[in-house]
């Protein structure tokens, strides 16, 4: 039963994105279309996963004072084994996602978890935390990339929507600022709960570092 | 020569301006630019961190990895690098120049996990640059992230004093900001051709 709730809780009450606000690149910069979104969340999810059993099968061998060097060892690991895979088999996708699937590596939803739960957690629920907030991310990116697909370029998954006109704007860098912003306020609205103030980096293994930034400008 | 360096400097700054068209260092640039203060430390840190890795990874790759047949081991490599040049200068600058450290200090450690400075070293590979273009596009990337962070200090700081509707407080009115910005910048990309 707990299993289960350390699976769902990642796909939408505590979705990284929309609600921990963590690995804002990719969602802005491979969600020209759908199709990208989904491709970049399985690729992550299955970082994730991977990275997620690895690091908790590990959590007492690795010295405490090297463990962020080690972490990005093991993801970067990951990251190159789905990159040979994608490249391989769905070379359209690897084109498509070009630097960003290297870019994994620094994803801070990866690190986040690593440092959050599997360095604490046993095999199982950590299998399941990283599947989890995988597939929120994936559902995230889905969503950014079908309304940025909708109305930029009038076509949803390759089906084209001759009745939209489309709005080229939303398929640029300035429509992904701006349709992250309304969906996270939408989020915001539903949830009811007040706006984080400040960005949700408390899984990121800098927050420390990124907090005193902060008390800084305050 | 000279025209390529230049029309290199030009787009790495304004026309694929790193965070506002190609989205990277998305954290740093919402995180760190409340204040002009911090984005200009920030983004010093950057630039000195992007020439500084390039200047160590374009010889690692063209030296090491590619004559052994290892180009995938790039991202692994790379990041390896990255953390560990990122540390290494943190300690050097505390022990030699104490004042810098005192201003840059701080921001180094969030460089690590900063995805401009991997990927400007990947991208520098990916473009086929030599050694003097690299490390141009990347100092350039990282005046191109300065710039982008200093700017956008300016927008949050008149931000702050505006009456914001409660559900667009924070992120999703520093966004659209930001998409704002982004907009502005889009005039500069006719600019190259």
């Amino acid at each position: 039963m707990s299993n289960f709730k350390e699976f769902t809780k990642g796909l939408i009450k505590e979705n990284p994105t929309l609600v921990g606000l963590l690995g804002m690149c990719p969602t802005l910069a491979v969600t020209t279309q759908a199709v990208n979104g989904i491709g970049m969340g399985l690729a992550t999810t299955f970082v994730l996963v991977c990275s997620n059993i690895v690091i908790s099968l590990l959590k007492n061998i690795i010295p405490k004072t090297v463990k962020l060097p080690c972490y990005i060892v093991i993801i970067a690991g990951f990251v190159t084994l789905i990159s040979f895979l994608l490249h391989g088999f769905i070379p359209d996708l690897y084109s498509a996602l070009g630097t960003f699937l290297n870019l994994i590596t620094v994803n801070c939803i990866i690190l986040g978890r690593a440092e959050m739960f599997a360095c604490k957690n046993k095999v199982i629920p950590s299998m399941l935390d990283g599947l989890g907030m995988g597939l929120g991310f994936t559902l995230a990116l889905f969503l950014m990339g079908s309304i940025r697909e909708i109305m930029g370029s009038a076509s949803w998954m390759g089906i084209k929507l001759s009745f939209i006109h489309p709005t080229s704007v939303f398929v640029m860098s300035a429509g992904g600022f701006f349709v992250l912003g309304i969906i996270i306020a939408l989020v915001n609205k539903i949830a009811g709960k007040k706006p984080p103030k400040k960005i949700g980096c408390a899984g990121c293994p800098n927050a420390a570092n990124c907090a005193s930034v902060r008390k800084d400008e305050e | 020569m000279m025209k390529s360096i230049f029309i290199i400097m030009l787009s790495a700054v304004f026309v694929d301006n790193f965070v506002l068209s190609k989205f990277m260092g998305i954290c740093p640039f919402l995180g760190v630019s409340k204040k002009l203060s911090s984005s200009l430390g920030m983004g010093a840190a950057v630039i000195f961190v992007m020439v500084c890795a390039t200047a160590v990874t374009y010889p690692v790759y063209h030296g090491i990895l590619e004559p052994n047949g290892l180009e995938y081991l790039n991202t692994v490599a790379f990041i390896l690098i990255i953390a560990l040049f990122v540390q290494l200068v943190e300690i050097m600058l505390k022990k030699v120049m104490p004042p810098l450290y005192d201003s840059l200090g701080v921001y180094l450690p969030l460089i690590t996990t900063n995805c401009a400075v991997l990927g400007v070293t990947l991208l520098n590979i990916d473009n086929g640059y030599n050694f003097v273009e690299s490390l141009i596009n990347a100092c350039f990337a990282g005046v191109g992230f300065a710039l982008a962070l200093v700017l956008f200090s300016g927008v949050r700081s008149k931000l702050e004093a505006a009456d914001i509707p409660a559900t667009f407080k924070g992120i999703p009115s520093t966004l659209i900001a930001a998409s704002i910005v982004s907009l502005s910048f889009m005039a500069f990309s006719g600019f190259i051709n």
